[in-house]
């Protein structure tokens, strides 16, 4: 079953992409489409499946040299399989939507066929998505990494005619390509140091990397903090996390469609995927685990500080998207991976819901993506206002307060930032509540500038806006189920009592001691179960027995941002210019992004052109070949009589010539050399 | 069979005697006989060697097919071939029909065109072929003289420079690796390779002039062998000749100048300087790391800043090429296995992508970049195989360009992590400048008058494409075709390597102080 999961949008992928024209479009899509739902049925059945141990199927051979084996195969666990559902659904939500979103498009001229290619490249996507988090090895891995990353560039650069898609898709993939230098360094030192590229005789050694010190370019490392850096990297460049993060953003010159599937849902969290698969190792690497908090925690902070200020409606989405990955790493920093992976599965649906909605937006307003020209469009476009507003209530965390009754932002998210009080981190906590705060500012300020207030921009545009067609509105709907319920019937799971998330993500517990208290359970040993969690670390169970202003702490966070963004959007609709205007230089630096793009532009990208300037004008050109030819200068005039004859047509005879010469040359050497 | 080997180093030779002696005439039939019997001579030639590739017992790490014969003065003909050859004989045969296939238009001296490639073949083949030092400096001398034809007669505007260039560099490489090969005769008293694999070359300390040479006769010879692969590979800082030949080649002469030319000084590190002289590679193994590791970096860097489609491509490859050095002196089995595969991955890649420049050089006859823009409006097909090639030439898994990078990495990670480290950032820079080479030629809107009526490839280049994309990908998605045959053959090779070494822990450990 799990291989058709994988294997049903490859095929898909490949009968829309290339059977297209012998069959027609439209039967490839639908093709394509009933593929990835098929496999999404089959997802969830492998869902509701029990994994106490992890299922291996090897479907075929793949690198073998010596001691580095990895075949195809798939690791069927529970973290597996709640990537599978996240992956499957949205991806066939997002293939049905797209039915409605790319029927027609402007950017193409009539008579180009564009739609059954856009489908073959989401299908492909979500089958190197599949084969990422099906792996079973660091290789595979690895494919499903890049290929991800080839399916986003092809997809932010769908609109080939546009420079700035271009751009984007290039950044795109050249910005993760910096993770994964990082992220193949990391496979390299494991090889190095188990002598395996599988995941279980990585675990089965993890402890001994905590106890092994290493040289690693200039200094000595621990072995498990050094591997669990490097990789982390990698992660920090699939997931948009600070100082890797500059691409996503421009990501969004993508198709909406895209940007729901792979800039928000699934692509953008192989990072935090990656470092759950990876507990084992990161629960015995605390200075990586430091690292790994702190960098989630300040780009929530940061992300969410450049989604004040944005104009356009999906980058605000996509910052906001960067800062919660930022939320999720945070957990799986102070080590709840559970809560990390709840926060992944529920952020999928209502960050997907967003985007679509988004979409379903510019789609009514005729690719408008300014905010500042929408305005009012609550009667316009009723049902995808419900679904933003549902997805709003979502990720700004809307919910009982100490209860786990709310929607699945408020559950998840909450979860996050108790447990990292509970960590003790308590500066990374203040950050995350700051954070949640401006998550909920952004959040209502796009509600209220898009479907609240008066029609503003082009009358025209707004006397044209339009509700959606149904085969769009499903999806929305679908998803927005999911961002209303998924915190609430899968609390228990991800976040309730310890011996039930141990139990559900497979980790053995002994019988006796789970009937009294989970926390004195015999410890796992690392590898068994989808996660690990190290006998000393007991951040989930202090996480439900925190004070309680702590839990109520992100609720007050919202309701602030909520309160502020209505006085400012909604009362005072002139506070915001006139803010910008009073704090300038604050406005400014926010608006272009911390000026990152402008800092690697003059670091990075400027210097290794000059530098590839130089090296080929002066390297090759002056020093090596003026040195070269200096030598030879003795040679040229000879190399010119011959020139000139090679073009009158002797050149067969000296063609002979020299073998002839070589031939002699060498019997002599040999003759001579021989009677010594 | 007896004399399979010389049978397909011998085939093109006879076709192009063929042509030489009996085609008269410069008219279109006489033409389209030279290429169609070129075309033939070369398939044969592919189907015979299948026919090897079938009875080779990979599990043998010897030499197999061995033939040995008396020949002139002396000198003895013999031919073998083992898990580390087998595979570079396949790759000239099998890239060698689509070669004459890709200058199918040439209308100029068609017949010593086809002549030169069939030599051509003949030569290259021998070069992996031969098991005796004479003949191997035969093959690998000679196959210069019809390269430089290529280039000097059917070439650009600046070939006549070019040529020489490119003979001159390679040639004078090569004196100094003939002086080793009589020095070698002189010490082991045998020119047969596999007796000279078992010989142990001195490795003591030796004095020259007052400098002391640590692992003495053996580094001198590894020195002289590594000018002229060096310079074959190329490696930098010799590599300047390799931009200006592939600038100036007609394309066929690119193809086979990148994918088999190049190979041979990666198959002269693995036949001779490592196994002959371990204890000098063993030495001398920093200075190759950090050249291979200049080389991806600094090439890299060049070839962003490229204005001429050809010659990005071409630094492009020296790129690749660090990879393979650095792969073959980490010496486990993970770097030779991965430098060879690397090798043979470059083989359809490069070929492959010279031919993807070829297609538009044809049709507009500039190869400058910024001459284009905007073809995938009129170009679908070749948008998608340029795209799938420029994404193995970055080393996408799933694409065989990949499985090298990954594996020779893999290996020089265990021996040095700052190397490992550096040239991984070929990584990140091979993809900014081919998806910015793309984006210029391919992408956009198609704007430029002389492109408005270009056509898509026909389907004689899609003929020629076809096989590559299957090779590339079938390579980058079950590696192990490669590995199992070369496998073995790179375990024998180093087992005996690293026992040498032990042997002569002592020279080394002082070496190394």
């Amino acid at each position: 079953m799990a291989t058709v999961v994988l294997l049903a949008p490859l095929v898909g992928a490949l009968i829309c992409g290339f059977g297209w024209r012998l069959i027609g479009e439209q039967a490839g899509q639908v093709i394509a489409t009933a593929l990835v739902v098929l496999a999404a049925i089959l997802s969830w059945i492998l869902f509701f499946g029990s994994y106490d141990e992890a299922q291996r199927i090897v479907l075929m051979r793949f690198l073998d040299s010596g001691s580095l084996v990895a075949d195809w195969a798939i690791r069927l666990d529970r973290l597996t399989a709640i990537m599978l559902v996240v992956v499957t659904t949205v991806s066939a939500l997002v293939h049905l939507y797209s039915f409605g979103y790319m029927a027609h498009d402007d950017n193409w001229r009539p008579g180009e066929h564009y739609q059954a290619r856009f489908f073959a490249y989401l299908s492909f996507f979500t089958f190197a998505m599949l084969a990422l988090v099906t792996a079973d090895n660091l290789v595979q891995m690895f494919f499903g990494w890049e290929g991800v990353g080839v399916a986003s560039y092809l997809l932010i650069g769908f609109y080939w005619r546009k420079p700035s898609a271009n751009a984007a898709a290039i950044k795109a993939f050249v910005v993760n390509r910096v993770g994964d230098f990082g992220f193949a360094l990391g496979i390299f030192a494991l090889f190095w140091l188990t002598d395996s590229v599988e995941f279980d005789t990585i675990f089965a050694s993890v402890e001994r990397l905590a106890e092994t010190r290493v040289t690693f370019l200039w200094t000595d490392w621990n072995a498990a903090n050094l591997v669990a850096v490097l990789l982390f990297v990698g992660a920090m460049g699939k997931s948009a996390q600070l100082f890797l993060h500059t691409w996503l953003p421009d990501a969004m010159e993508g198709p909406t469609p895209v940007s729901a599937l792979i800039h928000a849902a699934t692509m953008v969290t192989a990072g935090v995927f990656l470092v759950c698969r990876m507990s084992p190792l990161y629960e015995y690497a605390p200075e990586a685990q430091a690292f790994v908090l702190w960098i989630g925690a300040v780009t929530a902070l940061f992300a969410a500080s450049v989604g004040l200020v944005q104009t356009d409606i999906k980058r605000v989405i996509a910052y906001s998207t960067c800062s919660q990955l930022g939320f999720m790493f945070v957990a799986a920093g102070v080590g709840v991976y559970s809560v990390a992976m709840f926060h992944l599965f529920t952020h999928a649906f209502f960050k997907a819901l967003l985007f679509l909605g988004a979409g379903s937006v510019i789609h009514g307003m005729h690719h408008e993506q300014d905010m500042r020209n929408y305005g009012g469009l609550r009667h316009k476009l009723p049902w995808t206002f419900a679904a933003m507003l549902i997805g709003t209530l979502a990720i700004t965390g809307v919910g009982i307060p100490l209860t786990h009754y709310g929607f699945a932002g408020f559950v998840s998210k909450d979860a996050i930032i108790e447990s990292t009080f509970a960590a003790g981190a308590t500066a990374v906590f203040w950050l995350l509540v700051t954070a949640a705060l401006m998550t909920s500012f952004y959040s209502w300020r796009l509600m209220f500038l898009t479907f609240w207030g008066t029609p503003r921009g082009n009358r025209h545009t707004h006397e044209q806006a339009h509700e959606s067609p149904r085969v769009m509105l499903i999806p929305l709907a679908v998803l927005a189920l999911g961002a209303v319920f998924a915190g609430m019937v899968w609390h228990g799971s991800f976040f309730g009592k310890e011996a039930a998330v141990k139990a559900w993500f497979g980790i053995p517990v002994a019988e006796a001691a789970a009937a009294h208290d989970a926390a004195d359970a015999p410890a796992a040993r690392p590898g068994e179960g989808a996660i690990f969690i190290h006998p000393d670390n007991h951040v989930l169970h202090k996480a439900h027995e925190v004070p309680a202003w702590v839990k109520a702490a992100p609720f007050v966070a919202m309701l602030l941002g909520l309160g502020l963004a209505y006085q400012f959007y909604i009362r005072r609709p002139d506070w915001p210019a006139a803010l910008a205007r009073n704090q300038a230089p604050l406005y400014a630096f926010l608006l272009n992004k911390w000026y990152f793009d402008e800092i690697y532009d003059w670091v990075f990208v400027r210097p290794a052109k000059a530098l590839g300037r130089l090296l080929w004008k002066q390297g090759d050109g002056a020093v090596i070949d003026g040195g070269i030819n200096g030598l030879a200068m003795g040679v040229i005039p000879y190399v010119t009589r011959l020139a000139g004859r090679a073009q009158s047509g002797y050149v067969f005879h000296y063609a002979f010539a020299m073998v002839v010469g070589i031939a002699i040359l060498v019997t002599w050497m040999t003759l001579a050399g021989g009677g010594k | 069979m007896q004399n399979l080997l010389s049978i397909i180093t011998f085939l093109p030779l006879l076709a192009a005697a063929i042509l030489a002696l009996f085609l008269r005439g410069e008219d279109k039939a006489a033409q389209d006989n030279a290429r169609w019997l070129a075309l033939i001579a070369t398939s044969a030639t592919f189907v015979v060697s299948v026919f090897l590739l079938a009875q080779f017992n990979p599990a043998d790490p010897r030499f197999q097919f061995v033939e040995e014969r008396e020949w002139i003065f002396g000198l003895r003909y013999k031919m073998g071939v083992d898990g580390i050859s087998i595979l570079f004989v396949m790759l000239t045969t099998f890239l060698m029909p689509l070669t004459i296939l890709a200058c199918w238009d040439v209308t100029r001296r068609v017949k010593e065109y086809m002549v030169a490639f069939l030599v051509l073949e003949t030569l290259m083949i021998g070069v992996f072929t031969a098991l005796d030092l004479v003949l191997f400096y035969l093959f690998f001398e000679a196959g210069l003289i019809p390269m430089f034809l290529i280039i000097g007669i059917w070439g650009g505007k600046d070939r006549i420079y070019a040529a020489f260039k490119f003979f001159l560099y390679t040639f004078l490489g090569s004196v100094l690796m003939l002086v080793a090969m009589v020095a070698m005769y002189v010490d082991a008293g045998t020119t047969d390779i596999p007796r000279l694999l078992r010989h142990s070359f001195d490795a003591g300390p030796m004095e020259i002039m007052g400098w002391q040479v640590l692992g003495g006769m053996q580094t001198l010879l590894w020195l002289a062998f590594f000018a002229s692969f060096a310079v074959k590979l190329p490696m930098w800082p010799v590599h300047t000749w390799l931009p200006d030949a592939h600038v100036q080649a007609p394309t066929a002469g690119s193809v086979v100048l990148a994918a088999i030319l190049l190979k041979m000084g990666g198959y002269g590190f693995l036949r001779f300087s490592l196994p002959m002289f371990p204890v000098a590679s063993q030495i001398m193994a920093p200075l190759v790391f950090w050249l291979s590791a200049i080389a991806v970096v600094y090439t890299s860097l060049v070839a962003l800043m490229q204005e001429d489609m050809k010659k990005l491509v071409a630094y492009s490859s020296v790129a690749h090429m660090g990879y393979v050095t650095m792969g073959i002196f980490a010496a486990n089995q993970q770097g030779v296995d991965g430098a060879i595969f690397q090798m043979i991955s470059h083989g359809f890649i490069s070929g492959a992508l010279f031919l993807c420049v070829g297609v538009i050089y044809d049709r507009m006859h500039t190869r400058e970049i910024a001459a284009y823009g905007g073809l995938v409006n009129r170009m679908p097909v070749y948008a998608a195989v340029f795209m799938l090639f420029t994404m193995a030439n970055v080393g996408l898994p799933g694409t065989s360009g990949f499985v090298g990078e990954f594996l020779t990495l893999a290996g020089v990670f265990q021996v040095s992590t700052w190397v490992a480290a550096v040239a991984a950032t070929g990584v990140i820079l091979s993809a900014a400048y081919a998806l910015w080479l793309y984006r210029r030629v391919v992408f956009g809107d198609l704007i430029k008058e002389s492109l408005k009526s270009i056509a898509d490839m026909t389907r004689r280049e899609k003929a020629i494409f076809a096989p590559l994309v299957a090779m590339t990908l079938l390579l980058g998605v079950y590696p192990a075709l490669v590995t199992d045959i070369v496998g073995p053959s790179v375990a024998s090779l180093l087992s005996g390597y690293h026992s040498a070494l032990a042997e002569a822990q002592g020279l080394v450990r002082l070496a190394l102080n």
